[in-house]
Parts: C-alpha cells; structure tokens; sequence
C-alpha cells in the first residue's frame, strides 16, 4: 500500500517507467520456467500428436509416412487396450475409494488422540516417505510365492492358501496392487484431511453439544460438510495419480494378471516394441482420460490461484 | 469403551503403516532356506545382502546417479521456481493467474505422454542415455509444485520489509534476493524436500531414457534388479538394496516432518 501511494505521488512518466521496469523484471524472472514448461512439457505433448498420426518404419529408422488417425483405429479396436482402460479405471476407483475410507478413519483417530498426535503423524509419515517402487518389492515379500508372510504364515498355521500364487492370479494380483496403492497413500489422504479437522472451530461442537446432538450427528452436520473442501482435493490428487499408475505394476507384476494399466501398455508399444506410432497414439490417449481430471483440479484451485496472484490494491 | 475403541484404532494405524516395511527389513536380513521362514524375526540374521549389493557397482552407481539428477533437480527448480513463484506473488503484471493456472495444469499430465515425445527427441539430439535427458523431464514437473509452494510461503512476508529496502535504494531484484528470500527460507525447504523427494522417486522417465546401468538412477536399478533373475528371485538382495535407499528419506522426512506436513496442505487447504 505505502510503495503504491509512493508510486502515485509520482510524477506521471516517471510512474510508467517504474510499472514498465516491473513488468521487465516479472518477465525476465518468469522466463527460465516458462521457457522449461515450453520445451520439455508442452512442445513434447504437441509432438506426440504429430508421432501418433503417422508410421513409422521399424526397419529403416527415421522412415515414415503420414496415416492420419489410423492407429487411434488400431489403439481403439484393440482388446488390450479396453481391458488396460478397465483395469485402470477399476484400480483407480476401489482404490481412492479405499483410501479415502481409511484416510478419514486415521485422520480422525490421530485428531482424537491427543498425547500421541505427533507420533502418529511420524508413523503415518513412513508409508509416504517410501517410494513406489520399494513399496512394489515391499508388498512382494508379502506376497512371494513359498517366501512371502502371507504363504509362509499360512503354511505355518496349516491354513488354507499356503500354495496360492497370490500375484500369479487374476483378481489376487489387482487386489495385491491396490493393497499397496492403499497402504502407501491412505497416510497422505489422511494427513490433508487431517489438516481440514484442524481447522474446525472447536465451539461449532461445543455449541451442538449444548443442543443435545450426539456424536454421529455432529459428525453428519458439522464434521463433514466443513470437510468437503480437504477431502475434494484429496479425492482430485488421488484420482489423477491412480489413473496414471506406473511403477506399482510394473515392479509389482510388470503388468501380468490383468495389472496392466494404460501408462504401462503405451510404455511398452513405445519401448519393448519399438512402435513410435501406436505407442504415441495411447500415450495421447492416456492424456486425453486423465484431462478431464486436470481440468476439474485447475477449476477446484481457481480460487487458490487467484488468491496468489491477486494484486494487492 | 470409546477409550478403548480410540486405543485400538491407534494400534491397528500403526500396524498398518509400519508392519509391512517391518516385513521388508525382516527379509532384507535372512539368506537361503530361512527366506521361506514366517517367524516374525530372522531364525539367523545376516548382513550378507548388504554387503553384496554394496560390491554391486550397478546398485553404487545408481545411488550416485540418483544423487546428481534428484540433487541437480531440486536446486535448479529452487533457483528459477524462487524467480517465478516471487514474480506472480509481488509484481505487478498481466495475465499471472493464467500463468499460475497453466503451469499447475502441467504438473497433471500423464509422464507417459512426455516420456514418449522425449524417448524420439532425446535419441535425435544425443540427450538419450544422459543425466541432463533425465533432469530436465523432472524439473518439468517439479517446478509448478516448487513455484506455487514458494508464491504462497512468499505472499505471506510482510510487505513492509520489502518496501523499506525499496525506500533505502535496493532494487526489486535486491529486495527479492536479501529479504524475500531469507524471510522464505521455510518455504525453500519445504519445496526443496518435497521436489527432491519426487524426484527421488520418479521411475517412468528413469526406465524409459536410459538403456545403460551407470545412468539408471535408484528405482530404475532396483526394478531391472528384480527382472534379471528369471529362476531364483534374489528377494533378500533387493530388500536389502531397498531398506538401503528407504532408511536416508524416512530419517528426512521424520526430521522435517513439520515442514513437509505444511507442504503438503498448502494447495489443499488454503485460500
């Protein structure tokens, strides 16, 4: 406020130069990001486009030719295509539903428990810390065949199951997936969700209390709708990543058993079969899938992101 | 009864979050036939799997090149996140909020769809198979979460700071990089844990730009460790390899729990 009413005290051309020499400063300093977006993210994206609508030669590299939207053609009437689409879409919501269920569960513990909030959130804090891929091999020596707890404990207690190739099954190894998916992300559902709790006042409850309502209900009328708003990005941020899984399957079962997702199947058109064309093609229609989440995110942080960009006047 | 409902749930948290690393560790220490045992600790525990992967140079070679692409990452999305995200918290200029908007909306993007275009460009202009071929990938998408964390941590530096320094002569430029920056400091941690942890972590560009192991970084490694072996499933060595690269993050992410906490909540909370 004082800069601006010192700005305006200004003699007139003098306040345009200083708005000018702003504006040349903002430029130079938001330059080196753009220009990183510009070649490393949005040229890639408009070139994939031009990759997935021609053919490419796979013995004479760099030979190719223009074939317009036939390996869209070939990528959509392909039945592996359909059933990595299933398989995500399956992933994604039993999963981001899991977690939200567990996540809100743990948020709430660890906002009930007062003395060992702290170290709740640092045990919750673990599971996240770990990467994917070592949660992949992590979730496999539970799972491994004769050498993971679960057949190992079977056996020893002479349960049913001992012999059961849990990530060699169908049905088992999605399920497999999505325990691990669960286990790893449910902390961080938790944690912002965690951060929403926290925010409520505590007289709102003080106040239904006085009124006679019951646990259950103050959860229902107060706890949850001033919760939607933590728990929509959550869900949004969940649903983005689920959709574009990758490692987890591929370290996990490298997609066998129907774990393949669709990041996973243009992965493999690309690099395994040397098939620029068609993998481009389900790359750019794994973009399109998850841009209709994108566009939900950007519409959800619309008031954040006007928030910091706001001119201060 | 409610109080031991709470008690329980306390309980079965824990164990849900810490029994299968617990697991993990537990394999990592046994060899051979005690692999296939299910007690809960190692019938004879070993330091066998640690030792051989430390004689593995694919496994110290991704170590170190996960350290150059994760560490490179983080400070060049630090240094020209900090630019930009002080540029949309402070100056005046037009069309910010679509700056802010479209650089976001990157970091949404499926990773195979850039990794597939890369996979062409990279072989064409020799940045296939290189360090730089894999940082720039990750700083695509590591600068919109580093410039919208520090926007938001810098927006809340009291202006006055800033306009004193303007008062006594410094320049816009000075007043950024003598008090915003300093008074952010929080905020450069927190985006630099965050951005170094994803980065860490990033496996699609890590598998899919690199063809030799001396440029395969961590979870690259530890992925083709697993495929190699057709026949035995050498399960003690890659637990071993990793609870190795686990250990440093979680002891980080413990110690800075507070920062990475408020990182995290930043764009879910606020505003």
């Amino acid at each position: 406020m004082e800069a601006e009413g010192a700005r305006l005290s200004l003699p007139r051309h003098r306040r345009r130069s200083v708005f000018r020499e702003e504006r040349r400063l903002g430029a130079a300093m938001l330059a080196p990001s753009l220009a990183v977006i510009a070649l490393v993210a949005a040229y890639p994206i408009c070139y994939a486009v031009w990759l997935s609508l021609n053919e490419y030669s796979v013995i004479t590299p760099g030979l190719s030719r223009f074939v317009g939207l036939d390996n869209y053609v070939e990528a959509l009437g392909s039945a592996q295509f359909w059933e990595a689409m299933e398989t995500t879409v399956l992933f994604t919501v039993i999963s981001v539903g899991l977690e939200l269920a567990i996540g809100l569960g743990m948020a709430l513990v660890m906002h009930r428990a007062f003395r060992g909030r702290a170290f709740l959130r640092a045990v919750v804090l673990v599971p996240w810390a770990i990467l994917t891929v070592v949660t992949a091999i992590t979730w496999r020596t539970i799972f491994e065949p004769e050498l993971g707890f679960v057949n190992t404990t079977l056996s020893a207690l002479s349960l049913p199951g001992g012999d059961v190739v849990w990530l060699g099954e169908e049905g088992y190894a999605l399920a497999a997936m999505i325990l691990a998916d669960v286990w790893k992300t449910a902390p961080f559902m938790a944690l912002l969700i965690l951060a929403g709790l926290q925010g409520i006042p505590d007289e709102l409850h003080d106040a239904a209390k006085v009124d006679g309502a019951n646990t259950w209900q103050r959860f229902r009328s107060i706890t949850l709708p001033l919760l939607i708003p933590a728990i929509t990005v959550a869900l949004i941020f969940r649903t983005l990543d689920a959709l574009r899984v990758f490692d987890l399957p591929y370290v996990l079962t490298k997609g066998a058993n129907g774990t393949e997702t669709l990041s996973l199947v243009a992965q493999a058109e690309l690099v395994a079969n040397r098939n620029t064309g068609l993998g481009s093609a389900l790359a750019v229609l794994t973009f399109i899938t998850v841009m209709g989440i994108s566009f939900l995110y950007i519409r959800f942080m619309g008031g954040n992101i006007r928030a910091l960009t706001r001119e201060e006047e | 009864m409610r109080r031991v409902l709470i008690w329980l749930a306390v309980v079965a948290t824990i164990l849900f979050c810490l029994f299968p690393f617990y697991w993990l560790i537990n394999t990592s220490l046994k060899t051979g036939a005690d692999l296939s045992s299910a007690n809960l600790l190692p019938p004879s525990p070993t330091l066998d799997n640690y030792t051989s992967i430390f004689e593995d140079t694919a496994f110290t070679q991704a170590l170190r090149t996960s350290a150059i692409v994760a560490g490179s990452v983080t400070v060049l999305s630090l240094l020209i996140g900090s630019f930009a995200g002080y540029a949309l918290a402070r100056l005046h200029l037009p069309f910010k909020f679509l700056i802010l908007a479209v650089l976001l909306s990157i970091s949404t993007f499926p990773p195979i769809a850039i990794a597939a275009p890369l996979f062409e460009i990279w072989t064409d202009i020799g940045l296939y198979n290189t360090y730089l071929g894999l940082i720039l990938p990750s700083l695509a998408f590591g600068l919109p979460l580093t410039v919208y964390i520090l926007a938001s941590f810098f927006r809340d530096i009291p202006r006055e700071l800033e306009e004193a320094a303007l008062v006594d002569g410094a320049t816009r430029f000075q007043a950024f990089r003598k008090i915003v920056i300093p008074l952010g400091a929080p905020g450069v941690v927190t985006a630099g844990l965050l951005v170094f942890i994803f980065a860490w972590n990033e496996f699609l560009f890590a598998i899919t730009l690199t063809s030799t192991p001396d440029r395969r970084p961590v979870p690259a490694a530890i992925a083709f460790f697993t495929g190699s072996q057709q026949f035995e499933i050498p399960l003690g060595t890659i637990s071993a390899a990793a609870v190795v690269v686990t250990v440093p993050l979680i002891a980080l992410v413990l110690i800075f729990q507070r920062r990475i906490v408020a990182g995290l909540t930043t764009g879910a909370v606020k505003g």
